[in-house]
């Protein structure tokens, strides 16, 4: 087995695996590790924009990365959505979304590393992970001028074989081989991406999992009583 | 109607002198943890001044609490959809040096330095960092008895309305203390700030948890509370509070502030309210009247049908009784010399507080001020403290409550005098102040005399309401295989975390006398 294969071929399933059943194993056994480990308490300056900076990128890339690698391909081109136009939405959006991402996620890591109180405070997890997020970004970004020469040469042939491959991984049909064509710098970004996922469940990430948009349609206020617990056992 | 029962306090500041040893046993019992070295759940403040954290009193500055917006009530912080909005970064997150940054002392230094000429120091060494810092220039209680200039105490929310340069002049300095620990809220700002669900008020007494295994750190009530008594433990990342002592209040004990209280100033009881009317009490319209809606939301535990009501709500026969014979509905309800901290935040807090007496008493004994019929006795309006400050503290700024009240204090205090001073009991102070002789002697009792059995009527809780065995649990606290009373990171965890007490200085003090 060739590293291609191993990367695209066998990691995907490795750290899919981790991401899904080590969440679920930490999310029944820890609640209490379950958390954001905000240490805005600890610092608060800059944390307004950089923290809404990083946090509106990563998200809105992530969004980006779904609808453009893991919605089919017949949708978009059922929208009117041509492979070329396609590309430079992922072009422009990445650029945008991506830059907001990096000076957010700088400012953060700068904080991370060199604040003393948010140093003292923080584990080493989380200055790992915050730069492996970072790399991966600069990883993403340094292919959008690859990705710009293609589009500029009319030719979305890279595009559609990186979403062809995310689609046979998902269906449990992989093609690797599809990725022999690609430049290095995407199947680099792209170990560094499929990691992500196999670090999450170790990591402070799990918070994204349990984001509270059910508070939106909830009651104010929360009271418990100790007789519904009884009521629910005794049922 | 929904009768609830809540666990409440009275403090009555008349007695207390600022010793701190409600906060000492507090924070010896509960938040001696790393993280939460700078929260004190319970603390006591010198008044006028900013107060622990920084100026929390401002809401304009820190958005705690709740407002009337378009004749609703919602959160002054914004609604549902804005704290969403806001959970990246919440603006009206207080910062650790808005407490004060925790610290300790390099105390080995004092064994181990070598001989010189000074006298070696024990340099102060931060908690969050371990390194040394260079000077303290806050702390718990920075204020400590007026200490600091007037120009920083000016700052303090309840100088509102009030001519306070006036009070710049040492003849005209005032001065009270204010112990705060959380209000147990009736229509609490952190359980509704609260995005993941963790905060919640308990049916059977009120008291308002923060459930450390649903917490997701998302800190929106640390800023939610307008009291600011929700603390952040910066280790663990999740929300902290005072407990209100449950597992003592489950026992039928005291909490440990008010056991401990060498005063006798704190209170204990239950008290009865409707909970169908607490939305409509919360959200009356004028602040002004928000102290006398959180009065009418009490409900009289003698009445047949409140008792009838409350038992049909699962209120025990054993806390309507205890509800009967509530020093809280006594001082608050049946007396009105007790009120809540800041109604006008619309929270509807349940810490009460009997407003402080400060006679001049030198300026009496010179026939300067005015008093009561026996000479000695002065008015309320002839205090050093001024009625507008304890009224902007307690009644949202309305004075007459704060008078009245005052005025009980003092016709109580008089008619004592004329029985025990004159031998005959003068009825005209408490005519005027419109209390019975009965009241009056009640109020004796309770607050001069404060026994242990009056201050604390705590029943104990009802565990078979929840388990059918409810000795189940006997002799398995704390001990489990489980994760239930998990840190995250035992010493066989594949990503075994650092330590987590707090950094203390490593090297042991030596022995006072070596052993060989």
């Amino acid at each position: 087995m060739n590293t291609i294969n191993f990367f695209f071929g066998v990691y995907p399933y490795i750290a899919l695996s981790v991401f899904v059943i080590g969440s679920w194993i930490r999310y029944d056994n820890e609640q209490y590790t379950w958390k954001t480990d905000s240490s805005q308490l600890l610092s608060k300056q800059n944390m307004w924009i950089a923290s809404n900076l990083f946090h509106v990128g990563i998200l809105s890339i992530f969004a980006g990365h779904f609808a453009g690698l893991v919605l089919p391909h017949g949708l978009w081109i059922a929208l009117g959505v041509s492979d070329l136009q396609h590309q430079w939405i992922a072009i422009v959006a990445g650029s945008v979304f991506g830059t907001m991402c990096l000076i957010g996620g700088a400012i953060l890591w700068l904080r991370r590393m060199f604040n003393p109180r948010v140093r003292a405070a923080g584990r080493r997890m989380d200055a790992f992970i915050l730069s492996w997020l970072m790399l991966t970004l600069v990883a993403g970004l340094s292919t959008l001028p690859v990705s710009i020469g293609h589009a500029n040469h009319g030719d979305p042939g890279v595009m559609l074989a990186l979403s062809g491959w995310v689609q046979s991984v998902l269906t449990l049909q992989p093609k690797p081989e599809l990725l022999t064509a690609v430049e290095p710098v995407f199947r680099f970004h792209m170990v560094l991406g499929m990691t992500v996922f196999l670090l999450f469940p170790f990591t402070r990430l799990v918070h994204i999992l349990t984001a509270p948009l059910s508070y939106v349609g909830r009651a104010y206020q929360i009271v418990r009583s100790k007789r519904r617990i009884k009521a629910t056992a005794s049922a | 109607m929904k009768i609830r029962a809540q666990f409440a306090m009275v403090f009555n500041l008349d007695k207390c002198i600022g010793c701190h040893t409600c906060s000492v046993t507090c924070k010896n019992v509960w938040s001696n943890r790393k993280g939460i070295e700078y929260a004190w759940f319970n603390n006591v403040e010198s008044k006028p001044g900013i107060g622990y954290p920084k100026n929390w009193e401002n809401q304009e500055k820190w958005k705690g609490g709740w407002e009337k917006v378009n004749g609703k009530l919602e959160l002054k912080a914004g609604g549902k959809v804005k704290k969403i909005v806001q959970i990246f970064a919440n603006p009206n997150m207080p910062e650790i040096d808005d407490y004060y940054e925790p610290f300790t002392y390099d105390y080995a230094r004092l064994h181990n330095a070598p001989l010189s000429e000074a006298a070696p120091t024990a340099r102060p060494v931060s908690q969050i960092t371990g390194e040394k810092m260079d000077k303290i220039t806050w702390g718990p209680n920075w204020e400590d008895d007026l200490a600091g200039e007037f120009a920083a105490r000016s700052q303090d929310a309840n100088f509102a309305n009030m001519q306070k340069e006036m009070y710049k002049q040492f003849e005209n300095t005032f001065h009270l203390y204010l112990p705060r620990i959380c209000n147990h809220c009736i229509n609490p700002a952190c359980v509704a700030s609260c995005p993941s669900g963790a905060m919640y008020k308990r049916e059977e007494d009120g008291i308002v948890l923060a459930d450390q295994d649903r917490c997701r750190g998302w800190r929106m009530c640390i800023s939610g509370c307008p009291y600011k008594k929700v603390f952040f433990n910066w280790e663990s990342s999740k929300a902290e509070k005072c407990i209100g002592c449950y597992p003592r209040v489950e026992s039928g004990l005291p909490t440990v502030c008010s056991e401990s209280c060498v005063g006798r100033i704190r209170y204990n009881g239950i008290v009865l309210y409707d909970a169908d009317k607490l939305l409509d009490a919360a959200s009356t319209d004028n602040e002004q009247d928000l102290y006398k809606a959180h009065l009418d939301l009490f409900v009289d535990p003698y009445d047949p049908a409140i008792i009838a009501q409350a038992l049909k709500d699962g209120v025990p026969q054993s806390w309507i009784d205890a509800a009967q014979k509530s020093p809280i509905y006594k001082m608050a309800v049946e007396w009105k010399i007790a009120f809540p901290l800041h109604p006008e935040f619309r929270t509807l807090p349940m810490i009460w507080y009997v407003p402080p007496l400060s006679p001049v008493q030198s300026q009496i004994d010179q026939k300067n001020l005015p008093t009561e019929s026996d000479g000695v006795i002065p008015k309320a309006e002839a205090m050093r403290l001024p009625v507008q400050y304890l009224a902007n503290l307690l009644t949202a700024g309305k004075t007459e409550y704060i008078t009245t009240a005052l005025n009980r204090l003092l016709a109580m205090r008089s008619y004592m005098r004329s029985i025990h001073v004159e031998g005959t009991p003068d009825l005209g102070p408490l005519n005027r102040a419109g209390i019975t002789e009965q009241i009056a002697k009640d109020m004796y009792r309770y607050l001069a005399i404060a026994n242990y059995e009056d201050r604390f009527v705590v029943p104990t809780a009802h565990e078979e309401i929840r388990l059918d065995d409810y000795h189940g649990f006997q002799g398995q606290n704390g001990f489990t295989f489980g994760a239930d009373v998990s840190k995250g990171h035992g010493t066989f965890a594949l990503f075994p975390e650092r330590r987590t007490q707090s950094p203390e200085p490593r090297e042991p003090a030596p022995l006072a006398r070596p052993r060989d």
